[in-house]
């Protein structure tokens, strides 16, 4: 779903325009896969798999594979909607620099939300 | 003239609040039984604009939206550039109650969402005689911090879009795009600090968990209406204060989110419609 992300996103104007001012690279983990994904004004330079060594991120969105799987659906169920829910039930965790996390909030839950779309 | 013009009037009152002089924004219409909506943190009265604009409820009922001191049109205070705004029980309570009787509503049904469905629960303790009914949006005792508020009026921090990223999420993937982004915008209007300051009544001050049981739903009934979708005041929070409310009438609506008047109207007045019609024929 990761992989796929650059494809959603930087097509689509709707989204790149949140992360305009963002250039930086930021760690998703779906249980323990990791991904590194880096941004240059809004677009999805680059998603690199794991496992990684010592690589550098800003912050990192750490979730089981189970909530990304309910995170993804087409229409979530109540309470997996949104990463925010996600952090309210304490199924993710928010690591590093939670002031460029929060000054880019809609970009990011936009960017990771968008793999829906291929949902059947 | 070719406009459609909405039979909304927007207008300024003067009052005075805790002792001091404030120009609150109202907008108001409709005739019979007064309705007083009370919007969500951050937001403003916006948010009723479909209430405001049904034609079943305002036959019966005179509704009243005001924008909350330093929300939407409504001014702060003059030296507000002094000191960080702060909401509390006390200045909330404050201002519905002076707002009411100012502006000569008459035992009003108060309906309030978030902040508002909380204020409502301390309304029905302190003021239950004033007021005809009381109608709980994403009602809930407490709600606990999830999220430090504090990132959402930061320098560093575009609070506009910070405060629209979280209002994004509250709201549900079911309702129409149109009325999500519509509600999101009136979060990224907002002044700086003002969402983190009503938090603050949301999330630390107004913990009112220990009182709920002392409600008499008797004198003054409770109804109680909450989205599936909000995980901030989820329907399971809405349902624990509900148990300690006897006589409390309990509504889950579903698909639904945080804001159901303003992310998905038509929905919503499907709801509060046989809410209203219920509290005109069983109260006086």
């Amino acid at each position: 779903m990761i992989e796929r992300i650059p494809a959603l996103v930087n097509t689509d104007p709707a989204i790149t325009r949140w992360g305009r001012h963002l250039n930086d690279s930021f760690m998703v983990e779906v249980g323990t896969q990791q991904y590194l994904l880096t941004v240059r004004a809004g677009q999805i330079a680059s998603v690199v798999k794991g496992p990684l060594v010592q690589r550098a991120w800003r912050f990192a969105i750490r979730a089981r594979a189970e909530c990304w799987e309910q995170f993804w659906q087409k229409v979530p169920a109540p309470g997996w909607h949104d990463l925010f829910a996600l952090l309210r039930r304490g199924d993710v965790a928010f690591e590093g620099d939670q002031r460029v996390l929060m000054s880019h909030l809609l970009y990011i839950k936009l960017v990771l939300a968008a793999p829906r779309k291929l949902a059947a | 003239m070719n406009a459609r013009i909405e039979h909304i009037t927007g207008r300024y009152a003067h009052m005075e609040i805790d002792g001091k002089p404030h120009r609150v924004y109202f907008e108001e219409t409709g005739q019979g039984i007064p309705l007083l909506c009370l919007h969500t943190a951050g937001s403003d009265a916006r948010q009723f604009r479909a209430v405001l604009n049904d034609p079943v409820i305002t036959q019966h009922y005179r509704v009243v939206a005001f924008d909350m001191p330093w929300h939407g049109k409504s001014s702060p205070p003059a030296g507000w550039e002094k000191q960080d705004y702060q909401l509390t029980t006390a200045s909330y309570t404050a201002q519905i109650m002076t707002v009411a009787h100012e502006l000569g509503l008459d035992r009003p049904v108060v309906i309030g969402c978030s902040i508002g469905g909380r204020i409502v629960l301390d309304l029905a303790l302190k003021h239950p005689r004033e007021l005809r009914a009381l109608v709980g949006l994403q009602s809930a005792a407490y709600v606990e911090r999830y999220y430090e508020s504090a990132w959402l009026n930061h320098a560093e921090v575009h609070g506009g879009q910070a405060c629209g990223a979280v209002a994004y999420g509250l709201t549900s993937p079911l309702s129409p795009d149109a009325h999500r982004w519509e509600t999101v915008w009136h979060y990224m209007q907002g002044g700086p600090g003002v969402f983190t300051g009503d938090l603050h009544f949301y999330q630390v001050e107004g913990d009112i968990r220990e009182r709920i049981n002392a409600i008499d739903t008797s004198v003054c009934p409770l109804y109680m209406l909450t989205g599936e979708y909000d995980y901030s005041a989820s329907p399971k929070d809405t349902e624990a204060a509900a148990t300690r409310i006897k006589g409390a009438k309990v509504t889950i609506m579903k698909g639904l989110g945080h804001f159901p008047m303003s992310e998905n109207p038509d929905e919503f007045l499907k709801h509060l419609r046989p809410v209203l019609d219920e509290i005109r024929s069983t109260t006086k």
